[in-house]
């Protein structure tokens, strides 16, 4: 005799033991600790803080932790915290050519003032396995200290008027994605705010089809910057501005192809990019989309998935499009049901049209 | 109940966004109403626009009921259930005569509602043209117009190409003679229960930002041409459970030889239907 298939509630709490059992591992092996997620694992905290919209190494790195190094997982832990967190305020827009550079480098240029900065990269490690893991040496400070601060790659163009103003629209006051639903057509603070937010993977295909002739851009790497930026408010109580603290950024600057004509004259367009934590990949990603998506407003043809602003913008985000994929194993057998009803009468008739038995009996055995 | 999280998880701010988008949703009915949308605990698509609407909703003195696919006890049902039970701390239930407040996944219940219960939906899709014309821009236009030709010729296609109108669920409905609107996945057997409903009915849809309402005894037709009027699904078998001939069944698969057995959906009809058979 059939029972109805009972027990939800004690499954989902038997699944929830065995998933802190798996995530443990082994009781032998010490718990990773937060500090040495945030310390050894940063680029992946610096991930899930850009995708997570919260600037929180404590939290990533516990987010991380309790997702056991699933980074998608981690960035819906943070989101779903974030919810609940009141807003104290909002701070003024941070100024990246005050970033105390760490890291600095520019693809148009030999040289540039203040020079070339590799930094901490892996762009020249080889891609050996360090299998000796041998004690790291403390870096010996460099003869001559970085300047405080570099001028900005583009900002030397733009002296020139060779490359469009930065903002040619003015600096309109961005919407707030977490607060307000994106609508269409969706201004370029919008669509880069959700680039920012969106997933690196599907940002890293988009840009990579950019450049595999779905949407010409011809893009140069005019400046790649990572360092520290001072984060600024000025509360009403106050009425002055004072630094709350800093934080990393890696800012990406593209320079594209020229653009001209309606009175302007010939120049050069940008791609923007920029990611929490040293998120270069991210960052250089968001700035070849973000130049495709700007297809319309520089009056170049509309036709390939990168440029089509409800197309990028509606699946970039990985917390939407992991839910939504992964939905489909709740249970859909209320319209399986209809479905297999409907396929029943359909089939049945085209067997009578036909004048063919159907393989199988409409309706099945009861039992 | 969890001390760490305001009644009901969100923030009152965030509740009052919702219930006036709710309001607005209420006084056009059928519009769908973009609101901001929170992220929510649970996954996008496991029902955040239902559970957002029921969190704006909840009182300390709501009984809540979820179902999932009809059923109070499948596994996505319970966790939002629990969710709720972890941070508003309400009674629960799972007869739909006891809730003031039922949140469903592709089911509406057999007993029938009344004016003092609020049925709120999880929409997946709150889009009815969406499959037709992706792009949303051009969608609100057409709602604009009132322009569903779209609709209306695939449907006329369907009966063309298999002489029925091939949608089994999610079976659009034109809401108080305006709007085209998504009833959510319920299966078309549940669309006339959306007719002048006492009941109010909320529909959420959390990854696509959008709610709709239908208030309400609001009139709600399921699209049809008159040669091809709307049709029903109907069993011939009976619900083996409890003898309904009036219910949607589910078909269970009960051995490895494919036999088949026919039960009630809606778990809560069915218990009561064999409890007053016993009694």
């Amino acid at each position: 005799m059939y029972v109805a298939v009972k027990g939800g509630e004690q499954a989902i709490a038997r699944s929830l033991e065995l998933l802190a059992e798996a995530r443990r591992g082994d009781t032998a092996v010490p718990e990773l600790e937060l500090a040495q997620i945030r310390q050894q694992l940063r680029l992946g905290v610096a991930r899930v803080m850009q995708e997570g919209s919260l600037y929180d190494e404590e939290l990533a790195a516990l987010a991380i932790r309790q997702a056991a190094g699933d980074m998608l997982e981690a960035i819906f832990l943070l989101r779903a915290y974030r919810t609940t967190l009141p807003r104290f305020g909002y701070t003024r827009p941070l100024d990246t050519s005050a970033m105390r550079v760490r890291r600095r480098v520019s693809g148009t240029f030999k040289d540039i003032p203040g020079g070339q900065v590799l930094g901490p990269t892996y762009d020249y490690t080889q891609r050996l396995l360090d299998f000796d893991a041998a004690p790291v040496k403390p870096v010996t400070p460099a003869d001559t200290p970085l300047p405080a601060c570099m001028p900005r790659v583009l900002d030397l163009l733009d002296a020139e008027a060779l490359i469009e103003r930065s903002e040619p629209g003015g600096d309109p006051e961005p919407l707030d994605l977490t607060r307000e639903p994106l609508s269409f057509p969706a201004d370029r603070a919008t669509r880069l705010q959700n680039l920012a937010r969106g997933d690196e993977g599907f940002l890293l295909g988009m840009a990579y089809s950019t450049q595999r002739g779905y949407a010409e851009n011809h893009p140069f790497a005019g400046e790649i910057r990572m360092g520290e930026v001072d984060v600024v408010i000025c509360p009403d109580e106050l009425g002055f501005p004072i630094e709350i603290g800093a934080i990393t950024l890696t800012e990406c600057q593209m320079i594209n192809q020229f653009h001209g004509g309606n009175g302007t004259p010939p120049q050069f367009t940008r791609g923007y990019g920029l990611s929490m934590g040293e998120g270069e990949r991210k960052a250089m990603s968001m700035a070849l989309v973000d130049r495709a998506l700007r297809c319309e407003e520089l009056g170049e043809a509309n036709h390939a998935p990168a440029q089509n602003q409800e197309f990028v913008l509606s699946h970039s985000d990985s917390v939407e499009a992991s839910g939504f994929v992964q939905h489909l194993k709740l249970p859909h057998y209320v319209d399986f049901q209809a479905e297999l009803s409907l396929l029943r009468t359909l089939a049945a008739q085209h067997a009578e049209d036909t004048e063919q038995p159907p393989r199988s009996i409409a309706g099945g055995v009861p039992a | 109940m969890t001390p760490h999280y305001n009644f009901a998880f969100l923030d009152e701010d965030t509740k009052r966004m919702l219930r006036r988008a709710l309001l607005k949703a209420v006084a056009i009915p059928g519009y769908q109403v973009p609101f901001g949308s929170r992220e929510m605990p649970l996954p996008y698509g496991w029902g955040t626009g239902g559970i957002q609407v029921t969190a704006a909703l909840l009182g300390p003195d709501d009984v809540l009921k979820v179902i999932d696919q009809g059923a109070d006890d499948t596994t996505n049902a319970v966790n939002i259930r629990r969710f709720f039970s972890r941070v508003a701390g309400v009674a629960t239930t799972e007869h739909t005569a006891d809730a003031t407040l039922i949140q469903t996944r592709h089911r509406i219940p057999e007993t029938s509602l009344r004016e003092d219960q609020i049925l709120v939906f999880q929409v997946p899709e709150p889009e009815p043209l969406r499959t037709l014309e992706a792009r949303e821009a051009e969608t609100r236009t057409l709602h604009a117009l009132a322009d569903y030709g779209l609709m209306h010729v695939k449907l006329y296609e369907d009966i063309a190409q298999y002489g029925h109108i091939a949608t089994s669920y999610d079976y659009p409905v034109l809401v108080d003679g305006r709007f085209l609107t998504s009833p959510s996945p319920i299966p078309k057997f549940d669309n006339p229960k959306l007719d002048r409903s006492p009941a109010l009915m909320l529909f959420g849809a959390g990854r696509e930002k959008r709610l709709y309402a239908i208030p309400p005894y609001t009139r709600v037709e399921s699209l049809a041409f008159d040669d091809h009027p709307f049709e029903l699904q109907r069993w011939e078998q009976q619900c083996e459970l409890c003898g309904s001939g009036e219910s949607y069944l589910d078909e269970v698969v009960v051995d490895d030889r494919g036999t088949r057995m026919f039960v009630c959906s809606d778990t809560d009809y069915c218990h009561g239907r064999r409890a007053e058979a016993a009694a």
